[in-house]
């Protein structure tokens, strides 16, 4: 990681405009956004959503076609091109030709993408943008910081110094009237405008219309008062029939800024008379810019389905601290980082796309279905393929991949760490390392396994069997997790068996883009899990049980190894995360807790891979209850606690500030006990308790339910 | 059980509209016409008012209409709409659900009066409330009309501070006056 990027991190971090303004703003957009979609079904809306615009994706060269030939006969001018020189160059002859000196323009992301501003103001022209937000990020000379409020990271006090400045002395930062002198300096820049460009958010090939929407109104007047008429519409802003307008206009004022519809939309299907009677030039360019080729692309084809609505950014756990500006280019947060890849360049990804912490949680919100964290993964993958790996990582991945030297280092880390760790933490780190003791404490390496526990066990032999896959955290730092497991499993009849060719799930590798890595671990734990005749595969770690269940298959499927593919889906239908099982052992009574138990509150924190990826949250609740507990729900109970694997040792300084979010509301709640399924949040979680000398303790969901059954 | 109209009203006061409804045309333009007059619409520059024409205006004496408010006036250039205090037409369609409404708006008088003065007074038929976008978008016709607008409550932003501010580019009051029977008045 540059120092510059880094430093650009921890400049929006220190910045407590922006952070207070975004924290504030992504707390009140869940509530908000929630009560926009009111009595609408928003999974049939988006499904609706991510089917034509998945549609039009395929059909990208057809759709234009239609388009020209529809909106052409009825007398817009169309010009298709790939090349955003191009589009410059074609704006601005038809200035010159017009003999425009002038141009307004409401909002339009893709001028923004091919830097048309800077190109026509050298050629002489004045160009205004007059979305408010935009043009006081223009006067201010900076970029936007959120696609949808792009001034969301200056103060009003800002705003009236950038008034002051630039256009009037003595402004004042009273909003009401800071947005008056805008009303009233733009207006004159609308009535004299020669030319008005917009962008687009849906066209219609159908029937050859542009739809626009607004809430200052400021696109019917650039599309009203000025002669020349010029729309930017990349190709993804097609679709193929009138009623697609539907679906997209129910969710993207209600995703966007939780309205139920903006102030203004505007169906252009051609040109309209001007206010001198002669009828107005409407230019319309379908602008490429690498989108063909990402529709061709099977992976990211689906990253088309965008509707530029901004949720991922709005509920992303990293850009409320971070903002939008350390993303270096004009298109951000999650969705950002991925056309930053395509329609810049993808090594401008490199260094952004380490920022996804992988909490999957844009996915709930996005009205077009995309798996933004995968794409962001994949763009790791292709970039770790372009750059190699670093010296360091492959020292790691060699370590990992081999299954004895991993474990022995492990060993010999556990006697090394005894002078530092008191009471199973770890506080205080030396040199380099002490970031990652700086927030949280650490778990001290177990003295002794889980692996060598199982040598000694005595379990009764039942016939029905499972296999415990413990993971590396279960194993060496949380031992009592595993035997917790394996405690309630006999309990309910079921033998555990620890397969010892059992290696790390891979996960870390994976998440580094080093997917060739992954995939030794893959079939390493393919081998030795279906070695066994076993039931079930059981796991207390969902990001272990995500890479059992469905990782594997999709690194292989990347890597095109598919002969692996049979076994990892062999194993796939085995894996099942350890709630789930429990709770079916509870309903079909093979289980019991203790009879009329009052065990008083508890909070429960929804760890990223289950909930989303396993789409388990009900179980471990109904378990806590049956079991006596008293749910005590925290605000953002889903919300990522900034562990994210080894993300919280790269960024610390952005994982320190989500976990201390994560602790206010578990304290919030006044439970004093906070239970979890996965081992890596109860490292982070009771890390950061423990750091914090808060009385409240951090469980695993298997710990806290082996001690009430019956 | 809530009315359609019912819904529409609340839908729209909940974006910052205004919303009246009139059992007849002439009920609808004694409201017009005490509006104008109380919002200070006067014969001079930033006081006018401009209508665009309407189906509405049918059977009605502009002349008259105009010597009863001075500053009205039915010649919509952009000058004048730039220089008026208030803007008025009528629109096609109303949709309950998200209080919006809808207009073919290839007309270029019909855009000004609703962009340009500060206040507009939109005027609808009753008959013309339809419950949701599935239904509106049976009606409109793009094949038919190069301009079609969409209205939901008055202009706004709220890019500074996310501090919700009415009155950016466009109007910052809509009155919306529904007209029952749009039959009559001479």
């Amino acid at each position: 990681m540059r120092k510059e990027f880094r430093d650009s991190i921890n400049t929006a971090l220190h910045n407590p405009n922006l952070t207070g303004a975004l924290g504030r703003f992504s707390e009140a957009y869940r509530t908000s956004r929630e009560k926009a979609y009111e009595g609408v079904d928003f999974e049939a809306v988006r499904t609706q959503i991510a089917e034509r615009k998945g549609y039009a994706a395929s059909h990208l060269d057809e759709l234009a076609e239609r388009f020209t030939q529809q909106a052409e006969a009825r007398g817009a001018k169309v010009f298709r091109t790939d090349d955003p020189a191009k589009v410059r160059e074609y704006i601005l002859e038809l200035a010159q030709q017009n003999g425009v000196k002038s141009v307004v323009k409401s909002k339009s992301m893709a001028s923004e993408e091919i830097h048309l501003n800077p190109y026509l103001e050298k050629a002489g022209i004045e160009v205004r943008e007059t979305d408010l937000g935009e043009w006081i990020v223009q006067l201010a000379k900076q970029t936007p910081s959120h696609m949808v409020m792009p001034a969301i990271h200056m103060t009003k006090e800002e705003v009236a110094d950038v008034f002051s400045q630039e256009v009037e002395v003595g402004q004042t930062p009273d909003i009401p009237k800071l947005v008056k002198f805008a009303r009233g300096k733009l207006r004159t820049r609308f009535l004299s405008a020669g030319m008005g460009v917009t962008g687009a958010n849906i066209a219609v090939a159908e029937t050859g219309s542009l739809v626009i929407i607004t809430n200052e109104g400021n696109a019917r007047l650039v599309t009203t008062l000025p002669k020349i008429h010029v729309a930017i519409v990349g190709i993804e802003k097609l679709m193929s029939e009138f009623a697609d307008v539907v679906p997209v206009l129910t969710a993207l004022p209600r995703s966007a800024t939780a309205q139920l519809l903006t102030s203004y939309v505007s169906i252009i299907s051609g040109p309209v008379p001007n206010t001198d009677g002669t009828p107005k030039q409407l230019h319309i360019i379908l602008m490429d810019n690498r989108r063909t080729e990402m529709s061709q692309d099977p992976k990211f084809k689906q990253a088309l389905q965008c509707i530029r609505c901004a949720s991922c950014l709005n509920v992303c756990p990293v850009f409320r601290l971070v903002g939008g500006h350390v993303f270096g280019k004009i298109y951000t947060g999650g969705i950002g980082t991925i056309l930053t890849a395509w329609f810049d360049a993808l090594k401008s990804s490199d260094e952004i796309q380490g920022l996804c912490i992988q909490c999957g949680n844009c996915t709930q919100f996005c009205p077009g279905k995309i798996d933004i964290p995968g794409l962001i993964l994949e763009l790791r993958r292709r970039i770790a393929v372009e750059k190699g790996q670093t010296v360091a990582q492959k020292a790691i991945f060699s370590v990992v991949n081999n299954r004895r030297l991993f474990h022995s280092m492990l060993r010999t880390a556990s006697l090394a760490q005894k002078p530092l760790a008191k009471d199973g933490f770890i506080r205080h780190l030396p040199f380099f390392l002490s970031d990652m003791t700086e927030f949280r404490s650490l778990p001290a390496i177990a003295d002794v396994p889980l692996r060598d526990k199982f040598k000694a066990n005595t379990q009764t032999a039942h016939k029905e069997k499972a296999a415990f896959y413990s993971g590396c955290l279960i194993d060496f730092a949380y031992p009592e997790m595993g035997e917790a497991v394996v405690k309630i499993l006999n309990k309910a009849g079921i033998e555990v068996i620890f397969p010892e060719g059992q290696t790390c799930c891979g996960a870390p590798a994976r998440f580094s883009g080093a997917y060739e890595v992954a995939a030794q671990n893959a079939s390493d734990n393919i081998n030795a899990l279906l070695e066994q005749d076993v039931e079930y595969v059981i796991s207390a770690c969902p990001t272990c049980t995500v890479a059992l269940k469905h990782d594997f298959i999709s690194t292989f499927e990347s890597l095109g190894q598919t002969d692996s593919l049979p076994g990892a889906r062999a194993l796939a239908a085995k894996v099942v995360d350890f709630s789930t099982l429990v709770k079916k052992l509870v309903d079909e009574g093979r289980l019991t807790f203790r009879e009329g138990q009052q065990l008083g509150k508890v909070t429960y924190h929804d760890s990223c891979h289950l909930k989303r990826t396993l789409n388990v949250s009900q179980q471990p609740r109904e378990l806590l209850t049956k079991a006596g507990f008293e749910i005590s729900e925290m605000y953002e109970a889903d919300m990522c606690c900034g562990m994210g694997g080894s993300y919280s040792l790269k960024l610390p300084e952005i994982s320190a500030p989500i976990l201390e979010r994560k602790l206010k509301n578990i304290k919030e709640t006044g439970a004093p006990l906070v239970v979890m399924d996965c081992p890596g949040c109860v490292m982070q979680i009771r890390g950061g308790l423990d750091k914090n000398g808060a009385e409240i303790k951090a469980e695993h969901t298997a710990q806290r339910l082996a001690e009430e059954l019956e | 059980m809530t009315s359609i109209f019912d819904i529409f009203k609340l839908r729209a006061e909940a974006v910052s509209a205004e919303v009246q409804r009139f059992p007849h045309k002439k009920a609808a333009l004694n409201f017009i016409v005490d509006y104008l007059k109380q919002a200070g619409v006067a014969d001079s520059p930033q006081a006018y008012a401009v209508w665009a024409d309407c189906p509405f205006l049918r059977g009605i004496n502009r002349d008259q209409l105009s010597e009863r408010v001075p500053g009205l006036s039915f010649e919509v250039t952009r000058e004048r709409a730039a220089d008026s205090k208030v803007g008025i037409s009528q629109l096609d369609w109303a949709m309950a659900n998200t209080g919006s409404l809808i207009q073919d708006a290839a007309p270029v008088d019909r855009r000004l009066v609703s962009t340009l003065p500060n206040i507009h007074i939109a005027i609808v038929e009753t008959s013309r409330l339809l419950p949701d976008m599935t239904a509106v978008f049976s009606k409109i016709r793009p094949e038919q009309t190069n301009y079609i607008s969409f209205i939901t409550g008055p202009s706004r932003t709220a890019d500074i501070e996310r501090v919700l501010t009415i009155g950016v580019h466009g109007p910052e009051k809509l009155i919306i006056v529904f007209v029952d029977d749009m039959a009559g008045v001479n």
